[in-house]
This record gives structure tokens, sequence and C-alpha cells, in this order.
């Protein structure tokens, strides 16, 4: 079973050279840590930055540069600065290649809610609804199961939607699952994990083809 | 040249009612028109409509108006930071028009612009849909939005001139610049105040003719929200 760390490392594998990528609040924000340092790959964040760099040195935050999670964070030689309009044509107009999120409830059909849980919590969707709806490529960061223990990966979603049939694939701590038009696929399992607990752990039905690797991590 | 500087908050405020629409620039406390919020917190104005992705913390930004019942209904992207916002909305106390974050700057942006209305894929099949006029562009599936229409928008610059021209700052630049100039009136608070001539115009993010209103503000406090930091 993997810890979020090693969820993120695991998704940092599917950064590619010359991506722009959008991350999330939560585990998609560690998968910057994670990216090979010898490809070229730009942050962007929705509120207004491309070219984000790492957190600054104790002493050197400055209130008027953050990330999208309101976070204190540096640029890169290269980086720019944008309003929010902007950054939300880049993303609506694709130039951003790969979108990381949380999410609350994945589908088998790519359906994703991560905004509201009528009657209990009613965060905002912020800036996912954009992101899902334009994203070609949306990879969902989350555990398999919430703290009752019951399954996030569904046939239908529960929840208010925040986005329908664009996730393409999930990584959690004991899967990395991808989206086809039949439904979700067993990819790789968490080290040590096995297919049934995998099977066991998921509500939704789960194509299996051959011998399922172990993710390799590192 | 035009002249927008008048000399005091109150000054700027002036004309700002109960019932009426207001835009605020800022994400989270980036960027935020506070010298603007404290004024309006001690105006007692009330009912207000706030336009803004965000409601502020607790006890910073929105969240000071918010604490004092100054505001009926809020239209964010984002309340997460905010417990007494969200237990206003879950009591119905509030009432809250949640929108996608680029739909919500889109909105400012039209109104800006003059464009009426847009279509946009976000929001698209969920609840946000709802009522909302849908057509198939490209072979993907829009939603309708309209332009907001506010009485005031008041934005936070780091540099302005007398003319009303603004320059932002980092990740403060947000919603502020697609809020200049899209209500009737724009107020424009700014850290640094200079005559004309002083400010290049190559550099100038918002021209003056958005701006009908701008003053230095007396203290800006810039509250971090999320202080991050490594170690060397």
């Amino acid at each position: 079973m993997l810890g979020k760390e090693e969820i993120a490392k695991r998704i940092a594998k599917e950064v590619k050279d010359k991506y722009f990528v959008n991350l999330g609040i939560g585990i998609p924000t560690l998968v910057a840590n994670y990216v090979r340092t010898d490809i070229s790959v730009e942050f962007q964040s929705e509120n207004g930055v491309l070219g984000m760099g790492p957190f600054p040195f104790e002493g050197e935050e400055d209130a008027d540069v953050i990330n999208a999670g309101k976070q204190t964070i540096t640029t890169l030689p290269g980086a720019s600065f944008f309003d929010s309009a902007f950054s939300f044509g880049m993303i609506r107009s694709q130039k951003v290649d790969l979108t990381i999120l949380g999410a609350m409830e994945v589908a088998e059909n790519g359906d994703i809610a991560n905004w509201k849980i009528p009657g209990k919590m009613v965060k905002g969707m912020g800036g996912a609804m954009d992101l899902v709806a334009s994203a070609e490529n949306i990879i969902v960061a989350m555990m398999h199961v919430n703290k009752a223990g019951e399954s996030k990966i569904l046939k239908r979603c529960t929840l208010p939607l925040t986005g329908v049939g664009c996730v393409k694939k999930v990584v959690t701590e004991l899967a990395v699952l991808e989206i086809t038009p039949k439904g979700f696929q067993l990819l790789e399992r968490a080290p040590g994990v096995s297919v049934e607990h995998i099977i066991a752990s998921t509500e939704a039905d789960l194509i299996i083809e051959g011998e399922i690797p172990e993710m390799v991590i590192d | 040249m035009i002249n927008k500087k008048v000399n005091s908050v109150q000054e700027a405020l002036q004309g700002i009612e109960d019932n009426m629409t207001i835009m605020l620039g800022g994400f989270g406390l980036c960027g935020i028109p506070e010298n603007s919020i404290a004024e309006l917190v001690k105006k007692e104005t009330t009912g207000l409509t706030c336009i803004s992705n965000n409601a502020g913390v607790d006890d910073f930004g929105l969240g000071l108006l918010l604490q004092k019942r100054q505001i009926k209904k809020m239209i964010s992207s984002y309340v997460g930071e905010n417990a007494e916002f969200e237990r206003q909305m879950l009591s119905g106390e509030l009432d809250v028009e949640l929108t996608p974050q680029g739909t919500l700057a889109e909105k400012c942006r039209a109104a800006q612009a003059g464009i009426p209305a847009f279509f946009t894929p976000a929001g698209y099949g969920t609840e946000i849909a709802e009522g909302k006029e849908s057509r198939e562009f490209n072979g993907k599936m829009h939603i309708m939005e309209l332009a907001y229409k506010a009485d005031f928008s008041i934005v936070k610059a780091w540099k302005g001139d007398e003319a009303g021209n603004l320059i932002f700052k980092g990740t403060a630049r947000n919603f502020n610049a697609c809020m200049a100039g899209a209500a009737k009136i724009t107020i424009a608070e700014v850290e640094e105040l200079v005559p004309v001539g002083l400010l290049d115009p190559n550099q100038i993010h918002i021209p003056g003719i958005m701006v009908q209103r701008i003053f230095k503000g007396e203290k800006f406090e810039k509250r971090i929200e999320q202080r991050t930091v490594r170690k060397r």
C-alpha cells in the first residue's frame, strides 16, 4: 500500500518532456518534487503563474507570489504572471498538457466528483470544473477507499459531479487504473497488494488482462 | 490627463449603498483591496452582493464583512478557508452562487469587454448547467454564461498613477485585472500612487480608462494564508 508521497512519485512518471502541467491541491502538489530532472517541464497554477518553482527559503516568502493552494512559492527563470481570465484561457484552449487533481469519487465512465457533499461540506469547485472540462489528459490522485472503508472507485458517482467523462487515469494507494470505453482497466498494483485485495476494495468492475505488474516507484 | 485621484478611502467609496452588487479583486488573501474592505466594515453597508473568487478567512478579507452580516449573497468559486461562511451557507442565512473559477473570471472579463454572454465547456453535465442554454461547438457541449452586472468594482494594484493606470505584482494580478472596468464604477487602491509620467506606458497592465477613482491605501497587511517554506 502506498503513502501519499509514493502516489506522487508514481504519477510523476506520467509527466513527459515539454509538458505544461497543472497540479491540484494535496497529493498532486507533491508530484512536482519527483519529476525527472533531465526533462523540461513547466508548472502552471490557475491563479495566474507559469513557471512555478519550489517553496521559498524561510524569510523570503512574498505575499504576492502564491499558487492556487494559496501557498507561498517561487518562480523559475522564464516564468510569467497573468490574470485569471487569461490563465483559464490557456486551460480552455488546451495549452496545458496534463492536469493532475484529487477527487472524492471517480466513476467508470470517467465522471469525477470533488467539490461538494450536499448538506455537509461545500468548499466550492475552484478551478476544477474548468480544468476537467478542457484538459485532454487528466490524472486523478486519490485514496482508493474513504475513511469509512468504502470504495471511491465507482460504477456511477453519487456526489454532485465536477465533470463528465473526462478522467483518463487514476492512481491510488492500491493501484493504477486506466479508464477505457469499457470501464476501469487495472494496469498496475501497489507493491505487496494483491489483485484480490484491489477487487475487494473497488465497487466498480475491473477489467483485468493477464498478469498485473507491481508499480515501479523511484 | 484626466485625474482620477481621490484623497481617502472614504471619498473613494462614496456612493456604495445597501443592497448593491460589488466586485472585489483578489485570490485568497493575495491582492485583496484590504483598505476598502476595512472601510466597508466601518460604513456598515449591508445587503451586499459580492462577486469575489474567495470569501477571505474568518478574521480577514471578506470574512470581516461576513462576521458583521453585511453580505446577503456571495458569488465565488472556492470558500473552503472560511468556517463562518460555510456555517452561514449551510444554515441558509447567506445566499451563495458557486461558479467555476474560469467562468467567474470570464464573466468579469466579458463585462469589462462589453460582451453580454459566452459559451464555455466548464460545468456541462453538472448542477452548474441547470437552467442554462447549452450548445454543441466542434463536437463538444458548452453552456452559456452571462457577463456580470455590478455597481462597483474594487481592485487592488501594486502601482498606479493619477490617470488611473495600473501595474500589478506577481499573482496579485489575478482577478484584479479582470474586474477593472467591469462595473459601472471602478475603484483602485494601490500601494504606490505616482504622478503621471512616472510609469512606463509599455509596462501598464490596465489603462486608466477602466478606473474612475484611485487612491493610495493607508496600510497593507498583506497577510499570507499558507506560509510554505523550505529549509536552506
